[in-house]
C-alpha cells in the first residue's frame, strides 16, 4: 500500500516533521541555554514520534522500543546538560551560548 | 733459521708505520684516561719516541738487507683489504732501495725535525696535539711510501694531506692561520680529483692498481698510446698539487702560518715531495709517453724559475724558503721529466737535508728574535747567535749548490743529464743553469740580509734560543747536508742503469760556476747596499705576489664563485619546501576563521550541510 494513501502515517510524519523544524528554529535563534537545551528535547522527541508513527503504521514493537531508547537518552542528556550549565553559570553568572566561546581558533 | 728471519724482517717492515700511529692513538686518546693534561716530557718521549723507534727500524732494515744486495726486494702482505669484482686490493707493503731512501728520509729527517720540535714547541698549550698530528703525518707518509698498490699509496696520500691540514691551521686562533689551512687543502684537493681520475683510468686500462703491475703493462705497452698519457698527465696534476708545482704552486707560501718545525718537515723536506716519488715510482709509465714527460720537464723548468725569481724579492724569512722549496721540488721534476730518475731521488734526498736545516735554523733565528720573521729587520746577527750562523751558512751553500756541498752532487747530476738527454744545448738545460743562478743568489741574498751587515731593528734584544734539545738535530742535519753528496744512493736497481755520456768539459765548468757567479751578485747588491729601495718597482711587486697567480685564480674562481653563493643565499631548492610550508600555514589560517567559538554558528552550518546532503540525495 503507497504511503500516500495513508492518512495517518502521512498526518504523523508531518507532525514530527513541523516539531523538528520548531526545534531546529528555536535552536538556531535563542541564545539562552536553558531554551536551547528545551529545543534540543523538541528535536528529540519529534525524531522519537516519527519512530511511533512508522512503528504503528507497519505494527512493529521496534518503534516503541526507540521511543524507550529516545527518552532515556533524552534524560541521560539533560542530567548531563543541566550540570554543565549550573556549572557554567556559577563561572560566569550568564546562561548566554554565545558568552561560551573559549574554545575558538 | 732463514725463514724465521724473513718473517722477523716482515714484521720489522709493518711495525715502522704503526710505531707512528701508535703513538698518534696514545697522545689523542690522553683525555679518555686522564682528566689532567699529560706532561711535555712524557709527550716529547711518545712522540719522539716512536719515530724515532721507525728510523731505528729503519736503519737496521737498510744494514741487514739492502746494504749489501742493491736489488733487494721485500715485499710484505699483511691482509687482504679489499676484493670487488676482480679489484683485489691488499695492505701489501713493497720495500726496494726507493722505498728505503724515502723511508730514511722521513723517518731520519722526521725524528731529528720531531726532536727539535720537542724544544721548540716547549710551553705551547697545543704540545700534546701537536705530537700527535705529527706522528700522524709521518705514519701517513709511510703508508705513501710504502704503500704496493695506488690506493693504498692514495691512502696515505690523503692522510698526509689532512695532517698538513691540520698543521697549518695548528695556532687555529688566528683566523689568517685557518684561512692558508683550507688554501692548501682545497688547492691540493684539485690534483687530487685529478689523481683519482687518473687512478680509475689506470684500472680500467690495466685491470689492475699494484704498482708493479701498471709498471710492466706500461713498458710493453705501444709507445705514444693516449690513454697512457692521459692517465700521466692525470697523474702529474695529482704531484703537481701536492708538489705545489705550476699552476698549484700557491698554496705553498701561506703554508709558512704553520710552526715552523712543520715548515721543515711537511713543507719542505717529506711530504711535498711526494709528488716526486709517485713519478719515480711510476716511471716507466711516464717514460712510455713523451708528451707526459715533457710535461713534467716544462712544468718542473717553469716552477723552477717563476718561483726562484718570487724568493729573489721576499721580506718574510720562511717565505724565501717557502719559495726556494717549490723551486728546488721544480729541480726534481726537471729532473724526471728528463729522465733522470735517480738525479731526482738523490736531490731529493739531499733538499730534505739542507732544506730541513735551513727551516730549522731559521725557526732559531725567529724564536731568538721573539717572533720576528721580517729580514729586513735583522741583520748582522752572525756575532749574537754564531751556532746558528754556522747552520744556516751551511744549509745556504748547500742550497746554491757551491761545489763539495750535497746540494752540488744531486744538482750537478741533473743538469748534466738535463744536457744529455736532448743532446745538447736545450731550453730544459738552460732553465736549469738559469735557476741554480737565481738560487745562488736568493739563498746568499738571506743569508747576507740575515747575519751580516748593520743591525736592524730587532737585532738588539735577539737571545740565543738554542736549547741542547734544539743544537743536536741542527748538528745532525748540518753533518747529513754536508756529508750528504757522498752518500748517493745505489738506485740503478730500481730505475735501470743510465746511459754513462760525457759532456764536454765547459758544461760541467759552466754548472759549477752558475752558484759561484750567483753568490758574488748577491754579495755585490745585497752586501754592500743593503737596505730595500724606498719605491718597489712593479716587476718587484709582481715577483713578491708570486707572479700575480693568487689575483688570478682569486678573479677566476673566488670571486664568480662568491658571486654564484651570494646568489644562491637562499637556497634555490629550499624555496621549494618553504613554499609548501608557507601555503598550509595560509590553509591554516583559512580554516581557523571557521572555529570562531560560536556554537550557533557551528549548528547553522551543520545544517545547511545536512539540508545539502540531503538535497544531494533526493537529487541523485
Amino acid at each position: 500500500m503507497p504511503v500516500e494513501s495513508l492518512p495517518g502515517l502521512h498526518a504523523g510524519l508531518l507532525l514530527a516533521a513541523a516539531l523538528f523544524c520548531l526545534g531546529l528554529a528555536g535552536l538556531l535563534v535563542r541564545r539562552n541555554i536553558i531554551f536551547m537545551l528545551m529545543c534540543v528535547e523538541i528535536c528529540t522527541n519529534a525524531a522519537a514520534l516519527a519512530f511511533i508513527v512508522a512503528g504503528a503504521h507497519w505494527g512493529s514493537a521496534d518503534g516503541q522500543a526507540m521511543f524507550v531508547f529516545v527518552i532515556t537518552l533524552a534524560a541521560a542528556e539533560v542530567a548531563i546538560a543541566l550540570a554543565l550549565v549550573l556549572q557554567f553559570y556559577r563561572r560566569r553568572h550568564t546562561v548566554d551560548i554565545d558568552q561560551l566561546n573559549g574554545l575558538r581558533g | 733459521m732463514q725463514e724465521t728471519f724473513a718473517s722477523s724482517v716482515t714484521w720489522m717492515a709493518a711495525w715502522i708505520p704503526l710505531l707512528p700511529l701508535l703513538g698518534f692513538l696514545i697522545l689523542i686518546s690522553v683525555p679518555l684516561f686522564s682528566r689532567r693534561e699529560l706532561p711535555e716530557s712524557a709527550t716529547a718521549i711518545v712522540g719522539v719516541g716512536s719515530v724515532g723507534f721507525a728510523a731505528l727500524l729503519t736503519m737496521f732494515l737498510v744494514f741487514a738487507l739492502f746494504r749489501n744486495d742493491p736489488s733487494a726486494v721485500l715485499q710484505v702482505s699483511l691482509w687482504q683489504w679489499l676484493d670487488v669484482s676482480g679489484l683485489q686490493l691488499g695492505f701489501d707493503f713493497h720495500l726496494d732501495w726507493l722505498t728505503m731512501v724515502m723511508l730514511l728520509v722521513i723517518t731520519g729527517v722526521g725524528f731529528l725535525i720531531h726532536l727539535y720540535s720537542a724544544g721548540y714547541m716547549r710551553g705551547d698549550d697545543g704540545y700534546r696535539r701537536y705530537f700527535a698530528y705529527l706522528n700522524l703525518f709521518v705514519c701517513a707518509m709511510l703508508v705513501l711510501v710504502l704503500a704496493d698498490n695506488l690506493v693504498l699509496l692514495y691512502l696515505g696520500w690523503e692522510g698526509v694531506g689532512l695532517c698538513s691540514y691540520l698543521l697549518i691551521g695548528f695556532w687555529y686562533r688566528d683566523p689568517a692561520n685557518g684561512a692558508a689551512a683550507r688554501k692548501a687543502f682545497i688547492v691540493t684537493r684539485i690534483g687530487d680529483t685529478a689523481m683519482a681520475i687518473g687512478l680509475f683510468l689506470l684500472f680500467s686500462q690495466f685491470a689492475t692498481l699494484n704498482v708493479s703491475g701498471i709498471n710492466a703493462a706500461a713498458g710493453s705497452a705501444a709507445a705514444g698510446d693516449f690513454t697512457i698519457t692521459l692517465a700521466a698527465l692525470l697523474l702529474l696534476g695529482g704531484a703537481v698539487g701536492k708538489s705545489a708545482q705550476l699552476p698549484l704552486q700557491t698554496w705553498l707560501p701561506d703554508a709558512m702560518a704553520g710552526p715552523t718545525p712543520v715548515s721543515a718537515l711537511i713543507h719542505a723536506a717529506t711530504m711535498v715531495t711526494a709528488g716526486v716519488y709517485l713519478i719515480a715510482r711510476l716511471h716507466p709509465l711516464f717514460a712510455a709517453s713523451t708528451t707526459a714527460m715533457s710535461a713534467v720537464a716544462i712544468v718542473g723548468a717553469l716552477t723552477l724559475l717563476l718561483a726562484g725569481c718570487s724568493a729573489l724579492v721576499q721580506s718574510d724569512i720562511k717565505r724565501v724558503l717557502a719559495y726556494s722549496t717549490i723551486s728546488q721540488i721544480g729541480y726534481m721534476f726537471l729532473a724526471l721529466g728528463v729522465g733522470a730518475w735517480s738525479g731526482a731521488i738523490f736531490h731529493l734526498m739531499t733538499h730534505a737535508f739542507f732544506k730541513a736545516l735551513l727551516f730549522l735554523s731559521a725557526g732559531s733565528v725567529i724564536l731568538s728574535l721573539h717572533h720576528e720573521q721580517n729580514i729586513f729587520a735583522m741583520g748582522g746577527l752572525r756575532k749574537k747567535i754564531p751556532f746558528t750562523f754556522l747552520c744556516f751558512a751551511i744549509g745556504c751553500a748547500c742550497l746554491a749548490a757551491l761545489p763539495l756541498t750535497s746540494g752540488f752532487y744531486s744538482k750537478d747530476q741533473i743538469l748534466l743529464r738535463a744536457w744529455e738527454f736532448h743532446h745538447g744545448v736545450n731550453g730544459i738545460w738552460l732553465a736549469g743553469l738559469l735557476g741554480a743562478l737565481v738560487t745562488g743568489i736568493y739563498s746568499f741574498r738571506l743569508l747576507f740580509l740575515v747575519f751580516f751587515g748593520r743591525e736592524g731593528s730587532a737585532s738588539a734584544h735577539c737571545e740565543d734560543a738554542n736549547n741542547r734539545v734544539m743544537t743536536l738535530p741542527l748538528l745532525m742535519l748540518a753533518a747529513l747536508a754536508l756529508m750528504g753528496g757522498l752518500m748517493a744512493p745505489p738506485l740503478q736497481s730500481v730505475f735501470g742503469q743510465a746511459a754513462a755520456g760525457h759532456p764536454p768539459a765547459w758544461v760541467e765548468g759552466i754548472a759549477i760556476a752558475m752558484p759561484i757567479i750567483g753568490l758574488a751578485i748577491a754579495w755585490r747588491l745585497f752586501l754592500q747596499k743593503r737596505r730595500p729601495a724606498d719605491q718597489p718597482s712593479a716587476l718587484h711587486r709582481f715577483w713578491f705576489g708570486g707572479w700575480g697567480f693568487d689575483w688570478l685564480y682569486d678573479q677566476l674562481l673566488v670571486k664568480p664563485f662568491l658571486f654564484l653563493a651570494q646568489i644562491n643565499r637562499n637556497d634555490i631548492v629550499d624555496s621549494f619546501y618553504k613554499g609548501t610550508a608557507y601555503a598550509s600555514r595560509q590553509l591554516n589560517g583559512l580554516l581557523s576563521i571557521t572555529q570562531n567559538g560560536q556554537v550557533r554558528w557551528y549548528m547553522a552550518t551543520l545544517v545547511c550541510g545536512s539540508i545539502l546532503f540531503l538535497a544531494l540525495l533526493v537529487a541523485l
